[in-house]
């Protein structure tokens, strides 16, 4: 009962995030829908999540609000709207008949399909050594998953670096 | 059941934000959203009612635990999803330095 | 605390020198006690990038980075990429990829435990922590000023 209240919460506060006009409000609301997920992972019994999501959450909002802040933002009209509006029902319209069938398929809400996982569990604490099973699946059973993610992380790092980089400025104003 | 639908919901409404306003924040925003819907579908598949966290314990034996695989693949989705959000954060602030605009239309406008 | 200007109030100031070093100390416990409690690199990572993020926003950024320059971070994050992967490489001693090569692995439920993962955790959060506050810093240090003015120049040149 107590996840159907906090999922109902974020929904609304994406409905305010999606919908409200001044920036900074929606950039905080988003905020909110963020905390409220730590929330839920944690009635979902993931305490790893839920602090790696309370974290990350605050760390997006500030490079958000650093977006946002200190610019004159003229207030932007939606416009064609019949176009917009019929188009967006669409593609809504195409992904809620996907995630019908998909709908169907689905195990049960609280009675997972744990074939691979029960291995983990079982055999988890002898093979590893670790008492967090989250760790030593990330880190053992499924190091490669983490070596992707560190490759992910370094492309941005080095993406960001060459959007904001200054000397290829320089040359743009000189040319 | 309800959880799964109100997950979609989450999504729906991340989907509409990206395809129909036309500010870039609000672009960001709606993928952010989207990430989270995603994030938590997976982790509500995982999750056995009862059942504890999965972390062992000394002197317990834990007979019901939630699934601990959705979580490993969450916990590395989470972070990549800060670092795609400033690398985003990061075009968009250099769209208004060059356009002085976070408007998509009038950015198309400008080029041509 | 020269430059009044720089930063924020004197309040913000105090609370930034107390609680500073605290935050960097629990990242680091998250960190090492990754694989008996929740936890691990990832959240430790960003508690230890926050820390300095929050340096940064009392006290303005030269005194952050100071602390822990740019070129710094670079060579921290690629620090931590290497030593992960070379983590994985080892493995090779025992025949494949990512194997745990300790064969003592230590009692479990204690701290020296768990052979490489603590290891690979240390790989982790030097790599996570250092990568988010280089692009912290380099979203911070962007100054629009100079290129807004050029760029107004160029917009209407298209205009025209």
């Amino acid at each position: 009962m107590e996840l159907q209240l906090l999922l109902l919460f974020m929904v609304f506060a994406a409905v305010v995030a999606v919908q409200i006009e001044d920036l900074l409000s929606s950039v905080i609301a988003v905020g909110a829908v963020g905390l409220g997920l730590s929330m839920a992972f944690l009635i979902l019994k993931a305490p790893d999540l839920a602090i790696t999501q309370l974290v990350v959450e605050i760390l997006c909002l500030i490079i958000l609000i650093r977006a946002t802040i200190n610019k004159d933002l003229p207030l932007i009209r939606d416009g064609r709207w019949l176009f917009n509006t019929i188009s967006t029902l669409l593609f809504i319209g195409i992904f809620l008949i996907c995630a019908y069938f998909a709908f169907k398929d689905l195990p049960k809400f609280g009675q997972p399909t744990m074939r691979v996982a029960q291995e983990y569990i079982d055999k988890g604490l002898e093979k590893t050594g670790a008492a967090n099973i989250v760790a030593s699946i990330i880190l053992d059973f499924r190091g490669y998953d983490t070596l992707g993610e560190a490759t992910i992380l370094f492309t941005a790092v080095m993406g960001v670096l060459a959007v904001m980089r200054k000397v290829g400025r320089i040359k743009n104003e000189k040319s | 059941m309800s959880e799964y639908i109100l997950c979609f919901v989450l999504f729906c409404i991340g989907l509409y934000c990206v395809l129909r306003k036309r500010n870039i924040i609000k672009i960001i925003i709606g993928l952010g959203i989207i990430e989270y819907a995603v994030n938590l579908f997976f982790v509500l598949i995982g999750y056995r009612a009862h059942g504890r966290a999965p972390i062992l314990a000394k002197d317990q034996a834990i007979l019901n635990m939630v699934d601990p695989l959705p979580q490993a693949l969450v916990l590395t989705s989470i972070v990549i999803g800060l670092a795609v959000t400033a690398l985003l954060v990061a075009i968009a602030i250099r769209i208004y330095e060059k356009y002085g605009t976070f408007d998509i239309t009038k950015i198309r406008r400008l080029r041509g | 605390m020269k430059n009044p200007e720089k930063g924020m109030t004197l309040i913000v100031k105090t609370i930034t020198r107390l609680t500073v070093g605290l935050i960097l100390l629990y990242g680091i416990y998250i960190v090492l006690h990754g694989h008996i409690s929740p936890g691990g690199g990832f959240a430790g990572g960003v508690i230890i990038a926050l820390s300095f993020i929050h340096l940064m926003l009392a006290f303005g950024k030269e005194v952050a980075l100071k602390k822990l320059s740019q070129a710094q971070a670079s060579i921290l994050e690629s620090l931590g990429a290497i030593m992960f992967l070379s983590i994985a490489l080892l493995g090779f001693l025992g025949g494949y990829f990512f194997f745990n090569f300790f064969l003592h692995k230590g009692s479990p439920f204690a701290l020296f435990s768990a052979g490489i993962i603590p290891l690979c955790n240390i790989a982790i959060s030097l790599k996570v922590g250092a990568g988010l506050f280089a692009i912290f810093t380099v979203l911070v240090l962007f100054t629009p000023l100079e290129i807004n003015r050029f760029n107004k120049d160029n917009g209407n040149n298209s205009n025209k």
